[in-house]
């Protein structure tokens, strides 16, 4: 253990963390600000916003301080370093420093997406001068709208802290932004031709401390000011990033990647970020039914419901066999609850995990402008695209000896084995194709519970408009065994209900779904996701060890 | 004082000085054998006992510079060569490497023996393609003669130079942005630790020295530490840290002198006498009303100033930076101290390699600042606001990567409190006789 005092207050470090003044200040509770610095990039320590005292103290008690400001991000602490970081020459610095990055900058606060979670306006705040000593023109700088398809830059908002650029060189690789020209006529630009398209590129507007690069996607859209965010986790592959889902008056604006070690570490790819759209489709599904003929004969939730139970008991009590669908984008709740409710009416039921989609192979950065990949590896896209197979799969294998293939299952559907079949979709992308819809086209009772259109919607007998993952709530595990909270951030259109409330009603459970009653049930239940009662599932998420080796 | 012998610049006025055949004549590279079989240890403690402080600018000691090399590292070794002379009024590289070449590359090899390297990065500044071409020709002469090159002389030491033409900006010449500069990259300088001699040039320990350096390590090497410390200013007794200020020094004056030069003197000769015996006095009959000691980041002398000896520890005396590159510039009684100093900050703000906040928009606040004072909309309390800003850039404070900053910072702080009356004057009768149409027009 290693001791260090900041601004007078002592606190402990594990001997083997090797943190910076920053760092081991924040532990304290003090902030340190500081704009070039971020975790996840090299240290260049030329912002110069973070400068700090800094002294070491001695064996017999007394403190000997260097005697000029050091940057704290450029300062490692160990045992009996001393750190001040409100003394008043620390201070006159910060101001110094604020006065510098604000003179060139144009303050059209009014105007910028960026205002209300922007630094420059939270430290000139907090350490700023509150006035201009400025009496000379600005320097204008052009804005480079052609700087990427969903970047823009802001160029005289910028205040050179890098970060843009070391991303693009250290964590994606490809390079596509530097610095052009020198001194305070400096601005950060791309080569001719080679704009920031690269698949982490949206990255560098959540790293822009200030309002300097934009989302094409989000500017103009919305006052930060009016956004809750929601924590939950991308569903764009397995990867499963954590993410804040910002939404106002139930519409999604963005989605930013949240900081998880466990999952992704710091950033998200714009696949994912870019990947929440279907979810304000025109084509959602809205409306609940009973179909026969091609013609829907009931719309109201109740009656379909009462019929889809119905039908399943039906089903349950015949010669033939019932099978249901669990689609990999399903919550482990959901899959717990769709698979009790058809066990529970017929124990020989056939459970199968819904297609996973993959794509191509897994994609990892940094990767250079050959398409080496750099070691070490950054951040990876998965080709697997769906959030949980595993959690799904952990499942299913509850209650079935061996996991069906699905194409195993169509072939059953198709040759009669089937009275009904309980489907779920969830794949924005599409689940399933025209021929292979075609398996349950003399199914007795087909149940379809997805969002979007599909074509075995032609062969339903019951449509159950259900939600996307910004409406639902409950846990998805990612390729290596990581299960993490998503939570319900908006209401869906009318008409839809989340999937976890169309389950629990057909379970026959009473009152409101309850997911972390349900949880406890689970991880009780099922060895593999025991790991579902641990609390830190609310903040990083929970490795669930037997899960991943259930699924090898 | 006895009359002083010329000993980096004994050959230049020869015929044909930058041939190798007429450097062997005059006894060049006959004892590298000798020194060559030295054991490394010997000779940087050689360069040690001398005394000598490097040339460039800083004055940090040369050979306690190559002992903060780590201990049996593996190699390589780098010893990159810095002639990127761009501080303003200074010219004393170029002359070396233009007339005496292999004066130079001799002191490159002993100091590349010294620290173990087998290659030397001379990083030459753009604008010098004369130097470039008498040194490509002198490499190629001694590559031929295997005076370069793997097993010099058949003493088992190998060295080679490659010469590398800079990209032609002032921060190429810090440290570590040379560095940056040579591995390809844009000539931001590096935040230390580590410093270049653990982790230098390809992440590889790395020496810098000046030209004018390794000149005299050349001279230190054939004539003794003795000779060398005969030269020049002994330690302070008073200051324990005062290594001293021995040798001889190339001292480049120009500006409004009759007879702008570059004269080899011993360390410690006063700007008076620079200005008055060497240069031929202030020109026009005038008399000077300020001196740059050293380069004009090092600020100015004033006119009572002037003898201020110029060795390490005397311009620091009377408020300015240091000796920097002893590059003397001299500036008449007829010139305005508001046009030298917007001209310094002018050059800074164009040179800030823009990397550190404090100096990127500092440098060029002080330049509108100027700016505006010469077009006549100045007020005093800027003088106050220059001070501040000044006072708040810089390694010194603590707020800066580099000494650029220092550097620009330097000349304001003593301009304003060495001339701030004539500031003053300056800025209450430009505001009373420029109309506000003139001024409208400097603005827009």
């Amino acid at each position: 253990m290693a001791t260090v005092t900041i601004n007078g207050k002592d606190v402990e470090i594990g001997s083997n963390e090797r943190l910076n003044c920053i760092q081991a200040a924040s532990k304290a509770g003090v902030e340190i600000p500081a704009y070039c610095w971020h975790p996840a990039l090299s240290v260049v320590a030329s912002c110069r916003m973070c400068l700090v005292e800094v002294g070491d103290k001695k064996p017999d008690g007394t403190v000997a301080m260097q005697p000029k400001l050091v940057p704290g991000c450029q300062t490692p602490v160990k045992d009996g370093t001393v750190i001040i970081a409100d003394s008043q020459k620390v201070k006159d610095a910060r101001k110094a420093t604020l006065e510098y990055l604000l003179l060139n900058h144009p303050l059209d606060c009014p105007t910028c997406d960026q205002a209300g979670e922007c630094y420059l306006q939270d430290y000139s705040f907090n350490y700023g001068r509150g006035y201009s000593r400025l009496n000379e023109p600005k320097n204008i700088k052009p804005d480079k709208d052609y700087i990427g398809d969903q970047i823009t830059l802001f160029t005289d908002r910028c205040i050179m802290c890098t970060r843009c650029v070391r991303f693009t060189r250290e964590v994606s690789g490809s390079a596509e932004l530097q610095v052009v020209s020198r001194g305070s006529h400096e601005e950060i630009d791309i080569f001719p031709g080679h704009p920031v398209n690269n698949p982490l590129a949206g990255n560098v507007v959540d790293l822009c401390p200030v309002g300097a690069l934009c989302s094409k996607d989000f500017l103009y859209q919305q006052r930060v000011w009016w956004l809750k965010s929601t924590n939950s986790v991308c569903q764009g592959c397995s990867t499963g990033c954590s993410v804040t889902v910002d939404q106002n008056e139930d519409k999604v604006y963005r989605l930013k990647p949240r900081v998880n070690e466990l999952a992704q570490g710091h950033f998200m790819c714009d696949e994912g970020r870019f990947g929440w759209k279907y979810t304000h489709s025109e084509e959602r599904l809205t409306v609940p039914q009973i179909r026969s003929n091609g013609h829907s004969t009931s719309q109201a939730w109740e009656d379909v419901l009462a019929s889809v139970r119905s039908s399943l008991q039906k089903a349950a009590a015949g010669r033939q066999r019932l099978a249901a669908v669990l689609s990999p984008w399903m919550t482990v709740e959901e899959a717990w609850l769709l698979s009790t409710c058809i066990r529970s009416l017929s124990p020989q039921a056939v459970l199968a995990v819904g297609p996973v989609r993959v794509s191509g192979v897994d994609e990892h950065f940094p990767k250079d402008l050959r398409g080496n990949v750099i070691e070490p590896v950054k951040f990876t896209i998965r080709a697997e695209k769906c959030p949980n197979r595993t959690g799904v799969q952990a499942v299913v294998a509850h209650f079935m000896d061996e996991l069906m293939p699905f194409e195993e299952l169509l072939r059953l559907a198709s040759s009669g084995q089937f009275s009904a079949v309980y489907l779920t979709g969830g794949d924005p992308q599409g689940w399933i194709s025209e021929m292979q819809a075609e398996a349950f086209s003399d199914v007795e009772t087909v149940i379809v519970q997805d969002f979007l259109p599909s074509p075995v919607l032609q062969h339903a007998t019951h449509i159950l408009p259900s939600g996307t993952f910004v409406e639902r709530e409950g846990v998805v595990v990612n390729h290596r065994g990581l299960a993490q909270l998503i939570r319900r951030a908006v209401r869906g259109p009318d008409g839809s209900r989340p999937d976890s409330r169309i389950l629990w009603e057909l379970s026959g459970r009473s009152g409101l779904f309850q997911s972390e009653a349900l949880r406890a049930e689970i991880a009780a239940a099922v060895p593999a996701l025991a790991g579902l009662a641990d609390p830190a599932l609310k903040t990083t998420g929970v490795l669930l060890e037997t899960a991943q080796q259930a699924t090898v | 004082m006895a009359t002083f012998e010329p000993a980096l610049f004994a050959r230049i006025n020869k015929p044909d000085s930058a041939s190798l055949k007429t450097y062997q004549a005059d006894g060049g590279y006959s004892r590298l054998k000798e020194f060559l079989s030295m054991a490394p240890g010997d000779v940087t403690n050689i360069v040690k006992d001398s005394g000598l402080r490097g040339r460039g600018g800083a004055g940090f000691p040369t050979g306690l510079k190559w002992t903060f090399l780590p201990k049996d590292h593996p190699g390589p070794i780098y010893l990159a060569i810095n002639a990127d002379e761009s501080e303003p009024g200074t010219f004393n590289n170029r002359y070396l490497m233009e007339l005496d070449p292999h004066q130079l590359i001799e002191g490159i090899i002993l100091a590349c023996h010294a620290i173990r390297s087998q290659k030397a990065y001379l990083y030459l500044r753009y604008e010098y393609g004369t130097s470039y071409r008498v040194l490509d020709a002198a490499i190629r002469e001694c590559r031929a003669a295997g005076i370069l090159g793997n097993n010099i002389l058949g003493t088992g030491v190998s060295c080679d130079i490659v010469l590398h033409r800079g990209a032609g900006a002032y921060i190429c010449g810090e440290e570590t942005g040379l560095i940056e500069s040579l591995e390809g990259k844009r000539a931001w300088p590096r935040i230390k630790p580590p410093v270049p001699a653990i982790e230098g040039l390809f992440r590889k320990p790395t020496i810098v020295n000046n030209v004018e350096t390794l000149c005299c390590v050349t001279q230190i090497l054939y004539r003794g530490t003795e000779w060398f410390k005969s030269i020049g200013v002994p330690p302070d007794p008073n200051n324990p840290r005062d290594p001293g200020s021995y040798g001889p020094k190339l001292y480049c004056v120009s500006g409004h002198v009759n007879r702008p030069c570059c004269v080899e003197l011993p360390l410690g000769v006063t700007a008076r006498e620079l200005i008055e015996e060497h240069a031929g006095g202030v020109w026009k009959g005038r008399r000077a009303k300020a001196v740059v000691p050293g380069g004009i980041s090092m600020g100015f002398l004033s006119a009572s100033e002037l003898d201020t000896k110029l060795d390490f520890a005397g311009p620091g005396k009377v408020g300015c930076l240091g000796l920097g590159t002893a590059a003397v510039v001299v500036v008449d009684d007829q010139t305005s101290m508001v046009d030298v100093l917007y001209n310094c900050c002018r050059f800074m703000s164009h040179e800030s390699c823009g990397q550190c906040t404090p100096c990127r928009e500092g440098t060029a606040w002080m330049t509108k600042i100027l700016e505006r004072i010469r077009t006549g909309q100045g007020r005093t309390e800027d003088l106050d606001l220059l001070m501040e800003v000044a006072g708040s850039m810089g390694i010194i404070p603590g707020t800066t990567i580099c000494g650029l900053s220092d550097g620009a910072a330097w000349p304001v702080k003593n301009a304003i409190s060495k001339f701030r009356p004539e500031f003053e004057e300056y800025v209450r009768s430009r505001r009373a006789t420029v109309t506000s149409a003139q001024q409208l027009m400097a603005v827009h």
